[in-house]
């Protein structure tokens, strides 16, 4: 029985840490700077991918460097995400600051563009729109420094759009025609790509009658190791001082000097950042094609929500109680202790699923978010009516 | 903050729409160059008298992961009689549409075909729900659909071609091997949560009942969920001794469920499964190391030797790719097509379809598989295969039948449907009649 209790244990905490792990990033993107930020399945989605980038480029390596790629793709996977992240804020979501509605329709038309980008990506693709990005960019650099900018403007963005257009369009046809489908090839595709595990982490820890696997005792290192280094970033650098002061007093904080902007970007970096790591715990558990990011984007939300936003402690907790809970329902522990009567059980057993358990949970977290709207820890002081 | 709508903010949002058509025209033209639609109906010659076909999956959303390769297989298809001379002397025409995964969706497009394009016959479809979904369409305007995929009978309608496997050609037959091979084995089942997975299971266990297996769990996971801890460890309390699993997961499920089946130390030594929805494409994406020693079944393998086959793999590696592999579903989306082109051209019209319906009956295709016969039900005779995932991810034939399997769309083990059969040759008998 203690031994059934322990494994149950550690299978709730292992779910939940992969539910706080791809929570983090949103934690701190949502909790701290109130972004709804539809693209975080995304973003741990290009982490999950940069994996697989990283396990390929190993495998070429030979033999003692592809044992640890993993490590290497994390680290991979958090620069790529990040640069990522900063450019999203930079281009789309520092505009909508304080517009929730919009910031969720647009990052959600993001999501949609990284998940067709990573379908259809191809050497074609990125000579197309790599050219345009770099004739009309570059172009609209060149002219913004003559003195009459703002006469020419207009006219020379009307040249300039169909002329980069046009020649975008027809080198990436030409380069499509010559080289055929070297280039024409999709990179990822449709299809999922595989991840598979180093040999240290396949496999699991024999204990008794119980495995506790090595990729999930993996991933609880990790989500401490991630714990631990953002309490430490927030707590203990000037930079996690500065967050944490403009997430309660933008206005104030910027009077007394700090680079809000600045602020802002390396805030949302170190968000996308954490997403990134998440895609590479999610490779190792699950799937890695186009749709990965959809699987995990309700369950990090509700994390965050439940957790209360703005408070990682909340998080920690809502995960592990997320964990715990689908596990106890959803394998049935509680079974043997009504196996005296036929009724129970039977009722049991009909939640008892996968499916059942997670509408069971559902039903459970909307019934607490009746009794706590603010999440388990809520913030309190006078910022929030604000 | 409002500030009014200047020009400067036009030409922003401007740019940002002409980028992103040029994004769209760049994928298009990606896809487009391989495919014959653009090439022919480019020259105006063919435009005017081809015959125009519609091809209708999801090329996005959650499916586009296994449809967007039986819309390679179908293409490449019509690229093949198109090059030898069409059909009737005419050109084909491809009208691709994107179901994108949702099933509204797909009865709007495939309206949009029927009535729009005027297209003479459709291939398409993938999960049951779509299939659902666009048959009051076919039905209600009398029209023609050609279905490429394994699936969980119960069906037979006047309007849909099955050119997949019906259960007693794919889950029965592989009941019948693990019953044989794994002698008083407990079986669990497993599915994602949709029509096709629990019809399966319940088809599964009424022949488990009949011959004597036994069953000790069934559970079912939300179509793409990828938490299965819970169902592991179900399977490990229920059978602890080992015992075989019966897989009718679809999608990234199983990724996530083969990768923490090892993890969880459950190995196919003890704990052999056996998948229905785990072809070639699904092995490269979920990782050979995960699979080694796992069974599916279906009515083709990429690793079959029949001259047929050895052509039409070739061919598509040729045309996508060396690195791409093929399937059942790509095999059976192919043979639609060569099996209709046979119909036109026996009926000799390819617009009249009641003359096509009529002529495609009887009809037979050296396919890759194997001789297939369609039969009078709309379903295919056809090879059954179980297959053992090997080093390579390309599956060694493990069993195969002597003879090509007789479609039995109405299933037998299921007490409602016991003793019905299909026949749309007789007026009389058609989709659902009582076989005496």
């Amino acid at each position: 029985m203690l031994a059934n209790l322990l494994e149950g244990l550690f299978n709730g905490i292992s779910i939940g840490a992969v539910l706080l792990l791809a929570a983090l990033g949103l934690a701190i993107v949502f909790g701290l700077m109130g972004v709804i930020n539809m693209a975080h399945g995304e973003l741990i989605m290009l982490g999950a991918y940069t994996t697989f980038v990283v396990q390929n480029v190993f495998k070429g390596l030979g033999s003692p460097w592809s044992d640890f790629y993993i490590l290497f793709a994390l680290i991979a996977a958090f620069i790529v995400t990040a640069l990522v992240g900063v450019l999203l804020e930079r281009t789309v979501i520092r505009f909508l600051y304080g517009r929730p509605l919009e910031t969720l329709l647009a990052t959600w038309g993001v999501s949609l563009i990284l998940q067709q980008f990573i379908r259809s990506v191809s050497g074609q693709f990125v000579i197309g729109v790599g050219l345009f990005c770099a004739l009309f960019f570059g172009a609209i650099a060149i002219i913004s420094r003559r003195a009459d900018y703002e006469r020419i403007q207009a006219w020379a963005m009307a040249i300039l759009l169909p002329l980069s257009a046009a020649i975008a369009f027809f080198s990436s046809k030409i380069a499509g025609d010559a080289f055929k489908l070297a280039v024409t090839k999709p990179w990822f595709g449709t299809q999922g790509v595989d991840v598979t595990a180093p040999k240290w982490l396949r496999g699991g820890l024999s204990l008794g009658t119980s495995t506790l696997p090595y990729t999930r005792l993996f991933i609880i290192a990790l989500t401490i190791v991630c714990l631990l280094g953002i309490y430490w970033f927030l707590n203990k650098t000037v930079w996690g001082l500065r967050i944490r002061s403009v997430t309660q007093n933008r206005g104030m904080s910027a009077c007394l000097g700090i680079p809000t902007q600045k602020v802002d970007a390396i805030t949302f970096a170190i968000g996308s950042g954490l997403a990134g790591v998440a895609g590479v715990a999610v490779a190792l558990l699950g799937s890695v094609s186009s749709n990965t990011g959809q699987a995990y984007i309700v369950d990090t939300f509700m994390v965050v929500v439940i957790g209360g936003v703005g408070k990682l402690v909340g998080s920690i907790m809502a995960a592990g109680a997320i964990g715990i809970l689908s596990y106890v329902i959803g394998s049935n522990a509680f079974g043997p202790l009504f196996s005296g009567s036929p009724f129970m059980t039977s009722v049991v057993e009909f939640f008892a699923t996968a499916s059942m358990a997670k509408v069971v949970v559902f039903a459970l977290i909307v019934v607490f978010l009746q009794f706590r709207p603010a999440g388990l820890f809520p913030q309190k002081g006078r910022t929030v009516e604000a | 903050m409002t500030r009014p709508f200047k020009r400067r903010d036009f030409l922003l949002m401007g740019s940002a729409v002409a980028g992103s058509l040029l994004i769209k025209s760049c994928g298009g033209t990606s896809d487009s160059t391989s495919s014959p639609s653009a090439s022919t109906s480019a020259s105006p010659v063919a435009a005017g008298d081809g015959i125009k076909v519609g091809i209708l999956h999801s090329l996005s959303g959650t499916m586009a992961i296994s449809e967007k390769s039986v819309v390679d297989a179908e293409e490449m298809a019509i690229e093949e009689i198109n090059a030898a001379g069409g059909v009737l002397g005419k050109q084909i025409v491809a009208v691709k549409e994107d179901g994108n995964s949702d099933w509204p969706t797909f009865a709007e497009k495939a309206k949009k075909l029927i009535d729009q394009d005027k297209v003479v016959t459709v291939f398409g479809c993938w999960t049951s729900a779509s299939r659902k979904a666009v048959l009051p369409v076919f039905e209600s305007k009398n029209h023609m659909l050609w279905y490429p995929v394994q699936y969980e009978g119960q069906e037979c309608s006047k309007n849909v071609f099955y050119t997949g496997a019906a259960p007693n050609q794919q889950i029965e037959p592989s009941v019948d091997w693990l019953l044989e091979k794994y002698k008083g084995k407990p079986f669990f089942l497993i599915g994602s949560d949709y029509v096709f997975p629990r019809t399966a299971n319940t088809i599964i266990k009424a022949q488990l009942a009949a011959k004597g297996g036994k069953v000790v769990g069934e559970d079912y996971i939300p179509l793409g969920g990828t938490e299965v801890t819970a169902i592991i460890s179900k399977i490990k309390t229920a059978m602890p001794n080992g015992g075989v699993i019966y897989n009718s997961l679809n999608g990234d499920s199983n990724v996530a469920f083969f990768k923490q089946l090892q993890g969880a130390g459950l190995g196919p030594d003890k704990y052999p499964s056996m998948s229905v929805s785990i072809a070639e494409e699904e092995v490269k994406a979920i990782g050979v190391e995960y699979l080694k020693g796992h069974f599916a079944a279906w009515n083709y393998f990429q690793t079959v030797t029949t001259p047929a086959s050895v052509k039409f793999v070739e061919a598509f590696k040729k045309k996508y790719g060396a690195e791409r592999v093929v399937n059942d579903p790509m095999e059976c989306a192919y043979n639609a097509v060569y099996l209709w082109k046979q119909s036109v051209e026996k009926a000799k019209t390819a617009d009249d379809l009641d003359k096509v319906r009529a002529a495609a009956l009887g009809q037979t295709f050296e396919a890759p598989q194997g001789k297939i016969t369609m039969e009078n039900s709309h379903h295919l005779s056809k090879f059954v295969r179980i297959g053992e995932v090997g080093e390579d991810g390309l599956f060694k034939i493990a069993y195969e039948s002597k003879a090509a399997v007789k479609p039995l769309p109405w299933n037998q083990f299921v007490k409602d449907t016991k003793g019905f059969g299909c026949d749309w040759s007789d007026p009389k008998k058609g989709g659902k009649y009582k076989i005496s």
